[in-house]
């Protein structure tokens, strides 16, 4: 049973500044959490593209989990302002295709809150359980792949223009 | 694929090798993963003799890119950038897999961790074949540095670097500099008293020709990064000219307006409305507190106007900006005292004789409110017996776990301030003596042998609800005695609460001003706890003193000297290597549409009218990414994140999720036939 238990894959994107420094924490700390998921640094939240996150899930990860810093404490003032913006469309998008928007996570963690990061993983990784496999590659169509790639690109370029 | 990529392995010791296959995952690396020209494991990578290894193997097998699975970037990266350059490969041509703080040390299964251990060498793998070569910028350390903070720690920082023949600009928000040590009579463990030994600093601080001290003054905000920061300072309206006052205090004496002075005399003692904080203040140049000058509150007084015999006072002087540019900045904010009526069961605010000990340190000191005598609130009767609780705020999971390391000498050495002003008898409720550092011990056998009674366990409530008649009028301390194994009520007449060292209030809100966070116990967070705890993860921004720790004022100084020391070394350099990591937007992609300009804080972005593109200017570009992901016409490159290397790392993270081609589960609701909107 233990055995076949479903282990998700979770691609993170998180920021150099806080959460990466946050994983690295819990590290120091020795706090043990799932091991479902593989971090990619990026040096701020805002850099992720809602591409990287369609691609990743493409490519067969069940989910993805953005971690920046708290709104407020962006190395770069106030980019994470931005990821938000941005994450709230792409929830929009993943549910258009027909993915739970569980699948994809944004949270915060400043460098000290290494645990708190650790029980966001371990907490997602229970969740993906529940909602199994996403198979992505084989659940959807070429074209709606398309269509969905169309539409963020669009959302996003929208929701861009009128930041500030 | 004609890269050449050298992938090594660390043990750590054991700190990787202990959860993690290293062998399995080398040979796996070594025979698996596309363009792996050598794949080895190795005992401690960032000795001398592994960075020894990767430079040969550079040489000798013509390596183009390297993989190094260790500890975080955030520790090693510069070592084995420069473990390439040694070996002529350009250092940016390395990536490396976090196996230590992202695997080893979080994961208990050895089969889960190598094969998370694999995924991670895979991606760097994939990504690193899309490094480019980068050279880092070389920027001018502009020579003048900007010290948050005139406590010991910012003025030992102040003073190492005027004396080097380096120009500071001094902040200190409150009249005078000298913070928390001015306010002592005496200092532990030598005795010696405060002011004697902080005074002569001062002064020198506020004479150095080096030195522009700037007090009554707030930073308000910094731009700007490494080497060459702009800092905006509110220079506070004194409603005294600076350089008009002679300092001789005949505004001061004559002043009708007298207020309790929170700051300076913790609430014992009190100031006018015009005043230096205390006689030997550097500067002496007094402040009016609007809040508390009659003038202000209804336009009557102006008396020290009328008396001041060189017309310094200006009641129309506003609040200035100044703007300064420095090279580096070194915060030594210190801390704020635990606010001990958060433990209502200790009676603070409610019974008369419970105080903390900053409002001890003034009545014990010779120029404080009592004049130095120990005496209940009343302010005559001395007291026949006090008790000093240690730990108040401290050490309890309901206010702050940590230690304030400094209370246990601070009790030892009130309690023998107490036996030899007063004679009376004192007890200390303690949980643990921790008097571990230089002459510590010795001052607490020395205050055994003085006769300070002390009592293991921790205080439950001080009370004034006597039980027996000996209790009747007296502060009743009920405390667990664990050596003797029983309760005990010790009826006293003075409590004095050893209040927790805490961050400043506003710590938060003056970090995020130079991009620096706080921990959870609220402290600044420094680079490395252990081998750079005056550095901080911001290039230039360095922290000294109590502000990134309860500490005492040795350590303090020692800080202050330290970050002082290493401001001075880059000053003297010249210059500073800055990561190249900016943004470049591609004129023959870019469009035009302008969506990229208004996303970066900095303004690094301008639109160039005539050719109809956005351009980056690199000297403003902090390289966030923050544009790169949003260009429809994917126009901009961040580099060292290109959107090339990052689809390289996602795939290879996932190379064992075979990307397409498994069945479909059927057990899932949420994927059915998707319908784009
Ligand atoms: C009651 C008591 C007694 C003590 N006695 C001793 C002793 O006998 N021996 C000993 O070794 N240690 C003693 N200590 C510890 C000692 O107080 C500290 O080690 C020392 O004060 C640390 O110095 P600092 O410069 O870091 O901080 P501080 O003394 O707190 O100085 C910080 C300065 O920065 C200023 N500041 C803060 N924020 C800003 C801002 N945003 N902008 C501008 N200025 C700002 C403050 O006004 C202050 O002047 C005692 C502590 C307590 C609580
Ligand atoms: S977002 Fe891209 S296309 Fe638009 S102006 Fe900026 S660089 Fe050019
Ligand atoms: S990468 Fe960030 S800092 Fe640089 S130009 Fe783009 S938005 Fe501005
Ligand atoms: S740097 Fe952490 S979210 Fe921007």
């Amino acid at each position: 049973m233990e055995r076949e238990r479903f282990e998700p894959r979770i691609i993170g994107f998180f920021c150099n500044w806080c959460s990466y420094r946050a994983a690295d924490g819990a590290g120091t700390a020795r706090v043990k959490y799932a091991p479902n998921v593989r971090v990619i640094r990026l040096m701020c939240s805002g850099r992720v593209d809602p591409s990287f996150v369609l691609k990743a899930l493409a490519s067969g990860a069940d989910g993805v989990l953005i971690a920046g810093c708290h709104p407020g404490e962006c190395h770069y003032i106030e980019q994470n302002y931005k990821t938000m913006r941005r994450y709230a469309m792409l929830t929009q998008t993943l549910r258009a295709l027909g993915i739970s928007e569980r699948r994809v996570r944004l949270v915060w963690a400043s460098a000290a809150e290494g645990t708190q990061l650790a029980a966001a993983v371990d907490e997602m990784v229970e969740d993906l359980r529940l909602l199994g496999p996403l198979h992505w590659s084989a659940n959807l169509r070429e074209e709606d792949h398309e269509a969905a790639f169309e539409h963020i690109l669009h959302e996003h370029e929208q929701a861009m223009e009128v930041t500030r | 694929m004609a890269e050449r990529i050298g992938v090594y392995v660390c043990h750590c010791g054991s700190n990787i090798a202990g959860t993690v296959d290293v062998e399995e995952a080398t040979r796996w690396a070594g025979e698996n993963l596309p363009g792996v020209a050598i794949a080895r494991d190795y005992k401690f990578l960032c000795s001398s003799l592994g960075q020894a290894l990767i430079r040969d193997d550079i040489q000798e097998h013509g390596l183009t890119r390297v993989v190094v699975a260790a500890c975080s970037p955030h520790l090693h990266e510069k070592t084995f950038r420069r473990a390439c350059a040694n070996a002529g490969l350009n250092s940016f041509l390395l990536q490396m897999a976090n196996i230590r703080e992202h695997v080893s040390w979080v994961t208990r299964s050895k089969e889960a961790a190598t094969e998370k251990v694999k995924s991670l060498i895979a991606g760097a793998v994939a990504r690193v074949q899309h490094h480019r070569p980068l050279e880092p910028t070389p920027v001018p350390v502009n020579p003048h540095t900007l010290v948050i903070g005139g406590g010991i720690a910012g003025i030992q920082a102040a003073l190492e670097l005027a004396d080097a023949g380096y120009p500071v600009y001094l902040v200190e928000r409150e009249p005078s500099i000298g913070g928390h040590m001015a306010q002592f009579d005496k200092t532990f463990p030598t005795l010696d008293c405060a002011a004697c030994i902080l005074t002569p600093k001062m002064s020198e601080v506020g004479q150095h020709e080096h030195i522009k001290l700037l007090t009554w003054s707030e930073l308000e905000e910094v731009s700007g990064s490494i080497g060459n920061f702009k800092a905006r300072i509110r220079r506070k309206a004194r409603y005294v000219k600076e350089e008009t006052c002679t300092g001789c205090g005949l505004c001061i004496e004559k002043c009708p307006r007298k207020v309790v002075d929170e700051v300076f005399e913790a609430g014992m003692g009190y100031r006018k409305a015009i005043y230096t904080p205390f006689p030997q203040a550097v500067p002496k140049i007094p402040v009016i507190d609007p809040k508390s000058c009659i003038w202000f509150e209804r336009q009557r007084c102006r008396a020290c106007e009328k008396l001041c015999p060189t017309n310094a006072i200006d009641f129309d002087q506003q609040d200035e900006i100044l703007e300064v540019d420095v090279g580096n900045i070194i915060l030594a904010t210190g801390w704020d005292l635990f606010d001990c009526r958060r433990i209502p069961q200790y009676g603070y605010g409610r019974l008369a004789n419970v105080f903390t000990s900053l409002e001890f340190e003034r009545m014990c000191n010779a120029s404080g409110p009592t004049g130095g005598r120990v005496v209940l609130r009343d302010g005559v009767t001395e007291p026949e017996s006090v008790c000093i609780v240690h730990c108040v705020g401290s050490r309890d999971s309901h206010y702050n776990p940590y230690c304030s390391g400094i209370c246990c000498m601070l009790s030892l050495k009130m309690g023998h301030l107490i036996l030899e002003k007063t004679g009376a008898k004192v007890y200390a409720c303690y949980i643990d003596m921790r008097p571990n550092k230089k002459d510590y011990e010795e001052f607490y056998q020395r205050l055994l042998e003085e006769g300070m009674l002390f009592v293991r366990g921790k205080v439950a409530e001080v009370t004034d609800v006597a039980r027996t008649p000996p209790e009747e009028g007296k502060l009743i301390v009920q405390v667990e005695d664990t050596l003797l194994g029983k309760q005990r009520r010790i009826p006293v007449d003075m409590v004095v609460l050893m209040g927790a060292i805490e961050q400043r209030r506003d710590a938060r809100e003056t970090g995020l001003k130079v991009g620096i966070s706080c921990s959870m116990a609220g402290w600044f967070i420094e680079r490395h706890p252990k081998l750079d705890p005056i550095a901080t993860m911001t290039e230039g921004i360095f922290i000294a003193g109590a502000c990134q720790g309860p500490k005492d004022i040795p350590d303090a100084v020692a800080q202050g000297a330290a970050a002082a020391a290493r401001v001075a070394g880059m000053i003297s350099k010249g210059t500073v290597m800055i990561e190249p990591v900016v943004a470049t937007i591609d004129e023959e992609k870019c469009s035009g549409c302008r969506i990229c300009n208004n996303l970066c804080p900095f303004n690094a972005i301008d639109f160039l009218d005539d050719e109809k593109v956005s351009r980056v200017n690199a000297v403003l570009c902090k390289g966030c990414g923050t544009c790169v992901a949003a260009c429809p016409a994917a126009a901009i490159t961040g580099a060292h994140f290109s959107t090339e290397q990052v689809e390289a790392e996602i795939d290879g993270l996932l190379w064992d999720a075979g990307g397409d081609g498994e069945p479909a589960p059927t057990d899932q609701p949420e994927l059915a036939p998707a319908a784009t909107e």
